[in-house]
C-alpha cells in the first residue's frame, strides 16, 4: 500500500515538474514563441488535473484538507489557469493589435501567477499550517504567506524562466533563438543562487540540519550545469539539465514530506501523512492497476507529439507583420498561409523524456 | 444565504455553465471526425472545407469546456471538502481514471489534430480526431459514473471507525444501472445537441451564405445524426427514468407532484399548484396511464407518493424533511421533454425537406432551425437540474446529506468571493466565446482551400 501510495506521488511530482516546465515559455508573447508550445501545452496542463484527481482518489484526507484550506489561494489559481488557457486560443482570434495585447498581458500575468502560487501551496505543506485533530485547516488566507512558501513559489517561478529560455532556444532559430540564450545565461547565475537557498532553507524547514541532500544538491547543480551548457550553445542538454533541476527542486519537497504530506503547525500530532489520508488499499490497488495500464500509453503519444513538433520555428515563418492568424476558416485570405517548411537540419534535439 | 447555500448556488452554476459547452464538445467532435472521414473516403473538397469551419467551433468550445471542468474538480476539495473526505475514496477513483485514459488523449490528440495538418499523413491525422472524439465520450463515461454514484450508491464498503466510504468493486461501479443508461442518454443527448448546433449554423449558412452547395450536406449530415439521437435519447430517457424509479423514488414522484399513491396514475401535461407548501394542484390536462407507464413499464403500474415516501424515509434514516424541490423537478421534467419533442419535430420536418430537396430553398424551416438551437440547451440544463436537484436533501443518496458534505474550514465569506469571481470570469468567458462563435459561424468558406489538389501539404492551425 506504501508503495502505492509512493506511485502515486511520483506520478503527482512528475505532473507537477512538467506543468511548471512548460508554464514559463511565453513571456515574449511573440507567436513563434507561443507557437512552440501551442501543441503540447492542454496536454501539459492535464498533468495539473490528473495531479488534484490523483489525489483525490488516492489520498481523499489530503485533497479534503488542502483544497478547503487553501480556499482562496485556489480561487486565484483558477482564475489565472482560466484566463491563460482561453489566452491562448483567442488571442489568435481577432486582427487587431490592441486585442492580441491584451491578450499577450493576460497571458504572461496568468503563466506568472499559477506557478507562484503552486509553489506558496507546496512550500505551505512542508512548512506547516494550522491544522486541528480532525485534520482542518483553523488559519486563514494571511496564514498561507509565509516566508519560506513565498520564496518556493519565487523559487519555482525562477526554474520556469529559465526553463522556457532554454526551452525557446532549443526550439526556434534566429532572433528568438538569440534572445531566448541571451536571457538564459543571464538568468542562469541568479536562479542557480535562488536554488541553492531554497535547498539549504528547504533542509532546515523540514529539520534535517543544513546540509542537502541528494535531489537538493542535485537541483543546484543541474542550474549550473544549465548556465555552463547554454554558454556553449548545447541548447538540447541545457534543456534536459533545466528539466532535472524543475523535477528535483519539486520532488525534494516532497522527500524531506514524507511521510508526512501535510504538515500542521499546530500540533506535530496533527500532521496529515500518507498513511492517515490515504484510501482503502482496494481504491489504491485499482488506481495502481490504472496507471500501470494508461500511463505508459499516455508517455508514448506524448513523446509522439513532441516528435511530431520537433522543427524549430523561426519569427519568418510568421510573417513580418502580424496577420491575421491562419486558423482553420480564416475568411477571405483563406489561402494566406505559412510557406512550407524549408526544414532545418540542426533540427535534431533531446527529447525530455 | 448561509456558506451552505451559496456552496450549492456556486456548483450548480459552474455546473451549469459547465454542460453548456460540453455536450457541445463531444456532438461536435464526433460530426467533425465524420466530415473528416466523408473527406478521407471521398477526396472531396467541401467535405475538408466543412471539416476545418466545423473544426475551428469545435475548437473555442473546448477552450471553455476544459477550463470551467478544472473549476468542478476543484470545488470537491474547496467547497465540499467533509463530502470528498467521506467518500473519495470511491468517488475520486472515476475522476482519476478519467484524467489519465481521457483528458490525455483529447487533449493531445486535439493538439496534433491542430497543428498537424502539414506533419502527419492524411490516414494519421484522420486517426488523431477520432481520438479526440473517443476520449471527450470516455471522459463523460468517468463522469457519469461517478455521478451515478452519488444517485445509486454501490461497490463500497463503511469503514468501521472512520466512517468513510471505501471502494470495494470498481466493477460494480461500473457497471451501475444508473450510469449505464444514464451515461446512454447523456451521449444520445450530447449527439443531438452537436447536430443541433451545426444544423442551425448551416442554416444561417444557406439563408445568407454564398456556399449554399456545401452546406447543404452538413445539414443534410446533421439531420441525419439529429433524428435517431433525439428518438433514441427519448427512449433511453423514459428506461432511465424506470431504473430510476426503483433507487430514487422521491425524485420521479416529485417530477410528477405527485404527493400520494396511484394506480394507475396519469401524467399532467400542464398543471398550476402542487409544490411543497400547496399540494392540491389545480391540474389542467393529464394523460391516463401514462406516469405509470414511464415510470414502471406498466400501463397499470403504481408509483408511490411524496407523502407516504417521507413517512419512509423518517423511519429508515431519522427524523427530517426528504422531498425534493417539487417545483423545479416538475418543469425540469416538462422542459426537458417538451423541448425534445420541439427537436423530433424540427428534425423530421428537415429529413422530409431534404428527400423533397427543398431545404436550401425553405425559408420557414431555415429559420425555425437558427433559432431552434436553443432547444438542446435548455433540455440538458433542465435533465440535469432534473437529475441533480431530484437527489436532494442528499449529497450521495441514503449515504450523506448534502448539509453534511460542506466544507467546515471555508467562511462564507470566502465562498461569497469566490462565488463572485467565477460568476464575473464566466460571464465574460461566456461573451468572448459567443461573440467568436458567432464571428466564425458566419464566415464565408474560403473560396480556394488549399488542399483542392489531395497531395499538397494542407497548413497547419497557429495561434
Amino acid at each position: 500500500m506504501l508503495w502505492t501510495g509512493f506511485f502515486v506521488l511520483e506520478g503527482f511530482d512528475f505532473g507537477v515538474g512538467m506543468l511548471h516546465g512548460l508554464i514559463g515559455k511565453d513571456e515574449p508573447g511573440r507567436r513563434a514563441a507561443i507557437n512552440t508550445i501551442g501543441p503540447l501545452w492542454d496536454g501539459n496542463e492535464v498533468w495539473l488535473i490528473v495531479a488534484g484527481a490523483g489525489m483525490f482518489a488516492a489520498f481523499p484526507g489530503w485533497y479534503a484538507t488542502m483544497f478547503s484550506g487553501m480556499y482562496l489561494a485556489l480561487v486565484l489559481l483558477l482564475a489565472a489557469l482560466i484566463v491563460r488557457g482561453v489566452s491562448f486560443e483567442y488571442r489568435g482570434k481577432r486582427d487587431s493589435a490592441r486585442w492580441r495585447g491584451n491578450w499577450s498581458a493576460l497571458l504572461t500575468a496568468g503563466s506568472l501567477l499559477a506557478p507562484l502560487l503552486i509553489g506558496v501551496a507546496l512550500g505551505d505543506l512542508l512548512h506547516g499550517l494550522p491544522i486541528n485533530s480532525k485534520q482542518e485547516y483553523t488559519g486563514s488566507f494571511w496564514n498561507l504567506l509565509q516566508p519560506y512558501g513565498i520564496f518556493t513559489g519565487v523559487t519555482l517561478v525562477a526554474l520556469c524562466v529559465l526553463h522556457g529560455a532554454t526551452f525557446l532556444a532549443l526550439k526556434t532559430t534566429g532572433g528568438v533563438r538569440d534572445r531566448a540564450g541571451a536571457l538564459a545565461r543571464r538568468v542562469a547565475p541568479v536562479t542557480g543562487i535562488i536554488v541553492l537557498g531554497f535547498a539549504v532553507w528547504t533542509h532546515v524547514t523540514a529539520g534535517r540540519g543544513v546540509f542537502p541532500d541528494l535531489p537538493e544538491i542535485a537541483a543546484v547543480l543541474a542550474v549550473f550545469a544549465a548556465y555552463w551548457l547554454v554558454h556553449d550553445d548545447r541548447e538540447g542538454w541545457a534543456f534536459a539539465a533545466t528539466t532535472v533541476a524543475m523535477a528535483a527542486a519539486v520532488i525534494s519537497i516532497f522527500v524531506d514530506l514524507y511521510p508526512r504530506v501535510m504538515v500542521s503547525s499546530t500540533n506535530k500530532a496533527y500532521d496529515l501523512t500518507v498513511s492517515n489520508t490515504a484510501a482503502g488499499g482496494y481504491a489504491l490497488k485499482v488506481m495502481t492497476v490504472v496507471v500501470v495500464i494508461f500511463l505508459p500509453f499516455v508517455l508514448a503519444y506524448q513523446a509522439w507529439t513532441y516528435y511530431v513538433f520537433r522543427r524549430r520555428l523561426s519569427a519568418d515563418d510568421f510573417g513580418a507583420a502580424p496577420v491575421a492568424a491562419p486558423r482553420p476558416s480564416a475568411a477571405g485570405g483563406g489561402a494566406a498561409v505559412v510557406p512550407p517548411n524549408p526544414g532545418y537540419p540542426d533540427a535534431r534535439q533531446e527529447r525530455h523524456k | 444565504m448561509s456558506q451552505l447555500d451559496l456552496a450549492r448556488w456556486q456548483f450548480a452554476a459552474t455546473s451549469i455553465y459547465h454542460f453548456l459547452f460540453v455536450p457541445v464538445t463531444i456532438g461536435l467532435a464526433f460530426l467533425t471526425a465524420l466530415l473528416q472521414t466523408a473527406w478521407y473516403r471521398s477526396k472531396q473538397d467541401e467535405y475538408l472545407r466543412l471539416t476545418r469551419f466545423f473544426g475551428a467551433l469545435l475548437v473555442i468550445n473546448i477552450a471553455v469546456g476544459v477550463v470551467t471542468g478544472l473549476v468542478q474538480e476543484f470545488q470537491f476539495g474547496m467547497n465540499w471538502s467533509q463530502y470528498s473526505r467521506t467518500v473519495g475514496g470511491v468517488f475520486g477513483a472515476p475522476l482519476a481514471m478519467e484524467g489519465l485514459a481521457a483528458f490525455f488523449l483529447e487533449s493531445t490528440f486535439l493538439g496534433l489534430w491542430l497543428f498537424g495538418w502539414d506533419r502527419l499523413s492524411r490516414r494519421v491525422h484522420l486517426l488523431t480526431i477520432w481520438a479526440v472524439a473517443l476520449g471527450t465520450v470516455l471522459s463523460a463515461a468517468f463522469i457519469m459514473a461517478a455521478n451515478s454514484w452519488m444517485q445509486h450508491p454501490v461497490g463500497y464498503t463503511l469503514n468501521k471507525s472512520t466512517g468513510f466510504a471505501q471502494l470495494n468493486n470498481i466493477w460494480a461501479v461500473l457497471t451501475n444501472p444508473v450510469f449505464l443508461w444514464g451515461y446512454t442518454h447523456v451521449l444520445l443527448a450530447s449527439a443531438v445537441t452537436g447536430a443541433a448546433v451545426m444544423l442551425a449554423v448551416s442554416a444561417w449558412q444557406l439563408r445568407h451564405g454564398a456556399s449554399k452547395e456545401t452546406f447543404s450536406r452538413s445539414a443534410r449530415l446533421s439531420l441525419v445524426v439529429l433524428v435517431p439521437a433525439i428518438i433514441f435519447a427519448m427512449f433511453v430517457g423514459s428506461e432511465l427514468g424506470v431504473v430510476e424509479a426503483k433507487y430514487q423514488p422521491m425524485k420521479i414522484a416529485a417530477a410528477e407532484a405527485q404527493w400520494t399513491t396511484c394506480q394507475p396514475c396519469s401524467f399532467s401535461i400542464f398543471q398550476i399548484g402542487g409544490g411543497n407548501n400547496d399540494q392540491v394542484p389545480t391540474q389542467i390536462i393529464a394523460i391516463p396511464h401514462l406516469l405509470s407507464l414511464l415510470a414502471t413499464n406498466h400501463w397499470n403500474g403504481k408509483v408511490v407518493g411524496l407523502n407516504p415516501l417521507q413517512s419512509q424515509y423518517q423511519s429508515t434514516y431519522g427524523p427530517g424533511y426528504y422531498v425534493p424541490n417539487v417545483f423545479i423537478q416538475y418543469w425540469a421534467m416538462r422542459v426537458m421533454a417538451y423541448s425534445a419533442v420541439l427537436v423530433f419535430l424540427l428534425g423530421v420536418w428537415g429529413l422530409w425537406l431534404i428527400r423533397r430537396k427543398k431545404i436550401a430553398a425553405s425559408r420557414w424551416f431555415l429559420r425555425a432551425a437558427i433559432w431552434a438551437a436553443v432547444l438542446p440547451f435548455l433540455m440538458n440544463t433542465a435533465g440535469w437540474l432534473l437529475t441533480e436537484s431530484g437527489r436532494q436533501p442528499w449529497i450521495v443518496q441514503g449515504v450523506q446529506l448534502t448539509k453534511n458534505g460542506v466544507s467546515p474550514s471555508v467562511s462564507t465569506l470566502s465562498v461569497a468571493i469566490s462565488l463572485a469571481v467565477f460568476v464575473a470570469l464566466y460571464g465574460v468567458l461566456g461573451i468572448v466565446d459567443f461573440v467568436l462563435m458567432r464571428r466564425y459561424a458566419r464566415k464565408e468558406l474560403p473560396a480556394e482551400a488549399a488542399g483542392g489538389d489531395a497531395d499538397l501539404p494542407i497548413p497547419a492551425v497557429q495561434y
